[in-house]
């Protein structure tokens, strides 16, 4: 993500504003989203309508207030508002694991959350993993063992891989395994994914 | 999903007068905890609530306690939560690793344990918003003329799904009570109590109101000498639905049985629990013989449609193998 586009407006941000068409919507630029003082949000705004909600959300560490349409999923708001991609939608039921992020330390379908119950909780993306330029052990380990294939659900496997290590720093292959039962690979390269997470292990 | 409001409650009690409130002015409200399988039912439009009572912003009421009578699990323990509990772990071994067979990882850290007992079924008919089915308000059950090869082969008719819950066998097995809270105030009945069959009502899989919400599971403390088992048979090794489970308990003394439980899942639209197997094994010592004749009196009865004959052997060799193992 390029956090440095706020200035201007940008096409996707453009387009949501024109899309979006409510005056909730018309704050959410990347502009106001990355400002320190992103919590102040206008106290002349209109009353949020049925089925909205302004929420309070902290993704990667930083501090989003945004409203959000109650019917909304966690997955579909990171990646139409904050503009973080990285999170996939594959089957949007639950099923396929692309989507998955990391809620309050714990590994989770985007897709089967709503945005509106993640007030007050630490959500991480593969967006918030690398340090700067550097990358996270379990990014460099699916680089170097060839983790991606077609690449789709490689985001959700290394969340689910970096939830595993999170709770259990040298896991066993048969853990690693199970750890990853949730992601699936229509490539079907999962020796490699394991492989990659254990290696992320060992280069801790 | 169509448009909805959700409404985050902060007591039981508000919630029940909420749904009290919502069910008066006939208005389509559904309880949500862990979301992940409701919210499903509502991206295919088969649910279509006006309201959802977000539960998840009660406090207290993700716990496991354990004392002198055995556990007692807060509804919103999740099935993460219940499978690595170290108490649950070292008694009831089996109970954990129900937990762990259910869903994904994923979902076991989202879902609930009062959740799972409450899923709605995954019979293909009834999750498809095209089948007007008998359990959404239609004539037929589709499954009697379709494709069942994940039907019911006991206990069905006029519906025949299955009950998709893999703790529900375990805990049935365990004797485990069930709290519930309502406009009357709270109750807590055997476990096995709370799910109905088609019979009874087709559309509905247990006893809840539209105002009654599940609070709590207490399962009493293992009796000496008894051992539990969980076996889940399924096509994929990750991520899938039960085809034919069996949780049995068996509680032995001087080399005999001296009580037993035998509780399927997978193979009717309730967790199947066979007394008729039960007061088989009472005294006698199991062998393979025993075990064999026991799974023979747990199937029998079952009435398999044309896809899901294959379930029978399946199921009676679950329960024998469970059985074995106990001794």
């Amino acid at each position: 993500m390029d956090d440095k586009k706020g200035k201007g407006v940008s096409r996707r941000d453009f387009l949501k504003r024109v899309g979006a068409g409510s005056v909730g919507a018309a704050v959410i630029s990347k502009g106001l989203l990355d400002a320190p003082g992103a919590d102040a949000y206008p106290t002349e705004a209109v009353e949020p309508a049925k089925g909205r909600s302004i929420v309070s959300l902290k993704v990667n560490g930083k501090a989003y207030r945004i409203e959000v349409q109650h019917r909304q999923t966690l997955a579909e708001v990171l990646r139409d508002e904050l503009g973080l991609t990285g999170t996939r939608i594959g089957c949007d039921r639950g099923e396929c694991g692309a989507c998955t992020v990391i809620i309050d330390g714990r590994n989770m379908y985007s897709c089967s959350q709503l945005a509106v119950w993640m007030s007050g909780k630490e959500i991480l993306t593969v967006e918030g993993l690398a340090k700067g330029d550097k990358l996270d052990p379990i990014q460099q380990a699916f680089i170097d063992h060839d983790g991606p294939q077609c690449g789709f659900c490689t985001s959700g496997q290394i969340m689910s891989g970096k939830a595993l290590l999170l709770r259990n720093p040298s896991p066993s292959e048969a853990q690693a395994r199970r750890a990853l039962s949730g992601n699936l690979c229509r490539c079907g390269n999962y020796n490699r994914e394991v492989e990659a997470v254990l290696a992320a292990a060992k280069a801790r | 999903m169509k448009t909805f409001e959700n409404v985050d409650v902060k007591s039981v009690k508000e919630a029940v007068g909420l749904l009290q409130k919502f069910a008066g002015e006939k208005k389509n409200a559904a309880v949500v905890g862990g979301g992940s399988e409701y919210l499903q039912l509502m991206k295919v439009r088969v649910a279509t609530p006006d309201y959802i009572v977000n539960l998840k912003t009660i406090p207290g009421l993700n716990y496991i306690k354990e004392d002198a009578g055995g556990f007692r699990i807060g509804a919103l323990t999740t099935l993460a939560e219940l499978e690595e509990h170290k108490g649950v772990q070292e008694k009831l071994l089996f109970l954990s690793q129900a937990a762990g067979e259910a869903a994904s990882p994923q979902i076991r850290n989202a879902g609930t344990v009062a959740g799972n007992l409450c899923q709605r079924p995954f019979c293909w008919y009834f999750r498809s918003a095209s089948h007007v089915c008998l359990r959404k308000g239609g004539e037929i059950c589709y499954s009697v003329a379709g494709d069942n090869r994940y039907h019911a082969i006991i206990g069905g008719g006029p519906s025949y799904i299955v009950h998709p819950s893999d703790l529900a066998p375990a805990l049935v097995a365990l004797d485990a009570k069930i709290k519930i809270a309502g406009p009357a105030g709270e109750k807590t009945i055997p476990l096995e109590k709370f799910f109905v069959t088609p019979q009874v009502n087709a559309r509905r899989e247990n006893i809840l109101g539209p105002a009654d919400i599940v609070t709590e599971i207490q399962v009493p403390a293992p009796k000496t000498g008894s051992k539990g088992f969980y076996y889940k048979a399924r096509e994929r090794q990750a991520w899938d639905h039960a085809i034919v489970s069996v949780a049995t308990v068996v509680q032995s003394g001087s080399g005999a049985v001296r009580d037993a439980r035998v509780v399927l899942g997978g193979v009717a639209p309730i967790p199947w629990r066979v007394p008729k197997a039960e007061e088989f094994l009472r005294g006698k010592a199991i062998d393979d013989a025993a075990a064999q004749k026991a799974a023979e009196i747990a199937l029998d009865g079952a009435r398999p449609m044309k896809d899901n004959v294959y379930k029978i052997d399946l199921a009676k060799n679950l329960v024998r193998q469970a059985l074995v193992a106990s001794v």
